[in-house]
């Protein structure tokens, strides 16, 4: 069984981080998490990190793998060589809470103001006969607030009052399948400075998701629509 | 948050360790924008030499025609053009429009970029060599 090498950003708030070394056996076919894990279990009980569905759903294990943005629960050993260390540190962007764990309430906080949904309609059933004894498809979001956009995101970096990325594809997923939701504050919390104009397009959002959610586009369809509103206001006079 | 640590975060967008193609194509994009207007100045500077006579001026023509001028000049193109077609690029995506193909629209705006300043290049260093 192959040794891995794992260097962890340690410390915790008040003092300057460190990046300390760890050696882990673990079979080819684990995933980082568990070699996290095992730190945890069998070195250093005080290990922070953040984890809980281990497939991708709950969003909660966000790290910078070697730099990059990565749920820790689908970063396969077998991605690196047991002879270089895989570098884990916490996102970016978020108030550092120690170790590898970062709080993640002010990305929270804009999804429970938008209202984001958990559950919509299911369009990939939408216009296929469902098996017997079940009237509605409904299906998940595909958002699962792990907070990799914001993390990758450089604009996210320089505007601490910026929306981000998640919450601006929130309001566009909202406005899209609106609930009987307030469209309207929704297009005027997008349509500030630091909302879907405050974007450089910069890409990052979009490369980073491991959700296939594309918030890169979905601030473009915003933006189309904010532009509409405007020039249907501007020829509706006023309002 | 302390000041430092604001600064810090603020410095944030130069930091490429872990970015991507859309990620070099903003800070060159931010960085390109400010030297663009930083040379805006120095031109505006360097045009009130007209106000003083055909001297002033034929002495700084001169100097432009020295070849680390030119050598000047072609950085200034390619900035220029780099900044104008990666301009095109980031108005489409700013709209939604390409988002899946912007890093290879990325690479299309650097090709596009070194191509037309080396023809640019050339025809400066031919025209006044
Ligand atoms: C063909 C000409 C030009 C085009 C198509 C163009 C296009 C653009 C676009 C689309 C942006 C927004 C980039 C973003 O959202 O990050 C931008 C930013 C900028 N441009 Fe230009 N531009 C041109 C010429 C100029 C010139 C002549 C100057 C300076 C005198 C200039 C200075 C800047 C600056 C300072 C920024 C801000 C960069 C930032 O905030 O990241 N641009 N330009
Ligand atoms: S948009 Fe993607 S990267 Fe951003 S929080 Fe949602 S799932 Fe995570
Ligand atoms: S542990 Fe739930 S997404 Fe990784």
């Amino acid at each position: 069984m192959p040794t891995w090498q794992l260097r962890l950003l340690r410390g915790r708030p008040g003092s300057p981080p460190r990046l300390e070394t760890y050696r882990v056996e673990l079979p080819a076919e684990a995933y980082l998490i568990d070699a996290v894990e095992k730190i945890w279990a069998e070195q250093d009980r005080s290990l922070l990190f953040r984890h809980a569905c281990h497939h991708a759903s709950c969003g909660a294990c966000g790290v910078r793998v070697n730099g990059r943005e990565r749920l820790m629960c689908i970063t396969p050993l077998r991605e690196f060589s047991p002879d270089r260390a895989i570098q884990v540190e916490p996102l970016r962007h978020f108030p550092w809470l120690g170790d590898l764990l970062v709080d993640v309430s002010p990305m929270m906080q804009w999804m429970a103001e938008i209202g984001f949904a958990i559950i919509r309609r299911d369009e990939l059933t939408a216009d296929r006969p469902l098996p017997g004894g079940i009237e509605q498809g409904t299906r998940f979001e595909d958002c699962i607030e792990c907070g990799l956009c914001l993390s990758a995101c450089p604009v996210m970096a320089a505007d601490e009052a910026y929306l981000g990325p998640a919450a601006l594809a929130a309001i566009e997923r909202m406005l899209a399948e609106p609930r009987d939701g307030d469209t309207a504050r929704l297009l005027a919390l997008a349509d500030d400075p630091h909302g879907a104009w405050r974007c450089h397009s910069a890409m990052e959002c979009t490369a980073a998701c491991p959700s296939n959610v594309d918030p890169a586009s979905a601030i473009g369809r915003l933006r189309r629509r904010l532009i509409v509103e405007k020039f249907r206001r501007w020829i509706g006079g006023g309002r | 948050m302390k000041e430092a640590s604001r600064w810090k975060r603020a410095g944030g967008w130069v930091d490429l360790r872990g970015r991507r193609e859309g990620g070099l194509a903003f800070l060159l994009m931010r960085l390109t924008g400010i030297g663009l207007v930083i040379y805006l100045f120095i031109h505006l500077y360097v045009l009130r030499l007209l106000a003083q006579g055909p001297e002033a001026w034929d002495a700084f023509i001169a100097m432009a025609k020295s070849p680390l001028f030119l050598a000047l000049d072609g950085l200034l193109i390619l900035g220029i053009l780099y900044h104008a077609l990666n301009g095109v690029r980031v108005t489409l995506l700013g709209l939604g429009i390409g988002v899946p193909h912007q890093a290879r629209l990325f690479w299309g705006v650097m090709t596009l970029t070194l191509l037309m300043t080396a023809v640019a290049v050339y025809a400066i260093f031919a025209i006044t060599g």
